[in-house]
């Protein structure tokens, strides 16, 4: 499922096993990421930094439709029932990581697709393999809208209007080059380990700056007004300086 | 504090003096500011251009934090009321540059950080020296959230999420030649007298315009929907043209 661990000043919940789930977000993956970003929220400090990385192909293949079929008894209206309580579930995800009291680094590493590119968007900072994975908004091609906080998100990190429309309205599918190009991820990098070992330094330097993690919360939370507010976050003033 | 003197069509604002006082921004040079600018405005003729300048290794370092701890006599509390204080004072000369009935061009010829950054971009056009002086949001750095103006300010004038996250969520140190690439100013200049020299240049040519200042104001404060509606500011059409 999901594991966290921490190392010196850094966080790493990681996405465990290469097998055939691709760690699809189904409502238990779900509740074992809340926990442990639950976690690491109790454990922060000044200086602290998560990274979140995925073993195997895939960082994330989004919701876990098979399950929802087959937990649904063949009622098709329950698999949606089902889906629709995933896309619930998982905006709490969303909301934990936005308002997460430290800096917080996606290490994608495999392919991230629809949920599961959102989970790598809702960090501060993203980096991908360029060798590997591609990004991809599989909601057009399998015929299914986007949930309200979906399109908020990609509206809130993606600025140009022709990316959003080939990611969201073409459905295109993007290798790490195209995807810095694009707005879509920070940097590109040539292979897993070195994407890991990139955001390790990045999370390094991060540390050092010692940012109090409740105003850093708050900053980060005014850069997206629209997208709290779907999340139903709120912002507030801070002045933890000594004057 | 500051100046105000017009040189044919151009109105120099001037911070004025090289000393420790790094152009901090209290609630007198504030003032001075506001009546330098009401000054301009009374004034203001079809051609008129204000260009802001300042002396010294400064632009604005921001408001004067020393001035609120020793006015508050060691109260904490005090201080963050005084800061208080002044955030709100601010807001008055962003929304007076913001609804000024003639094209503004900040000469930045020095560091300029927080609100002296936010001083600088609440101009039409801003540009900098290349080979001194740096932009900075130290608000993270410090331990403080920004204030709602601030964050709208950053949103309208710079487009990309990644710029907005590296300059108030990381507080990265931009150099002229990196700022005009992220956005946050026109143009860089070989030295503090070519930036000076490129602003009354730019000031030359928008002089020739001969703009209505008042059509020049609303078409400025509509570019800025967001900023405007939390400075208290409206938009109204006005037609002064012979059709």
């Amino acid at each position: 499922m999901c594991t966290l661990e921490k190392r010196g000043k850094i966080f790493f919940l990681t996405l465990t096993g290469d097998g055939a789930d691709e760690h699809r977000l189904h409502p238990t993956l779900i509740a074992s990421i809340r926990s442990a970003l639950s976690e690491v929220k109790s454990q922060s400090t000044r200086g602290t930094v998560l990274i979140t990385v995925a073993e195997g192909k895939f960082f994330s293949n989004g919701f876990d439709l098979a399950w929802a079929k087959s937990a649904s008894g063949g009622s098709p209206s329950e698999a949606v029932n089902l889906l629709r309580h995933m896309v619930r579930l998982f905006k709490d995800v969303v909301a934990d990581l936005i308002s997460l009291p430290l800096p917080t680094i996606a290490s994608v590493t495999g392919h991230a697709a629809a949920a599961g590119l959102l989970l790598a968007m809702s960090h501060d900072y993203v980096m991908m393999r360029r060798d590997r994975g591609v990004l991809y908004m599989s909601e057009v091609d399998m015929g299914m809208t986007l949930p309200d906080y979906f399109t908020a998100m990609i509206r809130s990190k993606v600025a140009k209007p022709d990316a959003r429309r080939d990611v969201l309205l073409r459905g295109v599918k993007v290798k790490g080059d195209e995807a810095v190009v694009k707005g879509l991820i920070d940097s590109a990098h040539d292979s897993g380990e070195k994407v890991v070992e990139a955001a390790v330094r990045l999370g390094e330097e991060l540390s050092k700056r010692k940012w109090d993690g409740e105003v850093y919360a708050e900053i980060r939370k005014a850069l997206y007004p629209e997208l709290i507010g779907v999340l139903g976050l709120t912002t507030k003033p801070l002045v933890k300086a000594r004057i | 504090m500051c100046t105000l003197e017009k040189r044919g069509n151009i109105f120099f604002l001037t911070l004025t003096g090289d000393g420790a006082d790094e152009h901090r921004l209290n609630p007198t040079l504030i003032a001075s500011i506001r009546t330098a600018l009401a000054e301009a405005k009374s004034q203001s003729t079809r051609g008129t251009v204000l260009i802001t300048v300042a002396d010294g290794k400064f632009f604005s370092n921001g408001f004067d934090l020393s001035w609120a701890k020793s006015a508050a006599c060691g109260s904490p509390s005090e201080a963050v009321n005084l800061l208080r204080h002044m955030v709100d004072l601010f807001k008055d000369v962003v929304a007076d540059l913001i609804s000024l009935p003639m094209p503004t061009i900040a000469a930045v010829t020095g560091h300029a950080a927080a609100a002296g950054l936010m001083l600088a971009m609440s101009h039409d056009y801003v540009l900098m020296r290349r080979d001194r002086g740096i932009l900075y949001m130290s608000e993270v750095d410090i331990g403080m959230t920004l204030p709602d103006y601030f964050t709208a300010l950053v949103r309208s004038k710079v487009a990309r999420p990644e710029v907005r996250r590296d300059v108030l969520l990381r507080g990265v140190r931009v150099k002229a030649e990196e700022a005009v690439a992220k956005g946050l100013v026109d143009s860089a200049h070989d030295s503090g007298e070519k930036a000076v020299e490129a602003a009354v240049r730019l000031g030359d040519e928008f002089a020739k315009r001969k703009w209505d200042g008042e059509v020049y104001a609303e078409i400025r404060k509509a570019l800025y929907p967001e900023l405007i509606g939390l400075l208290g500011l409206a938009t109204r059409s006005v037609v002064k043209a012979r059709l």
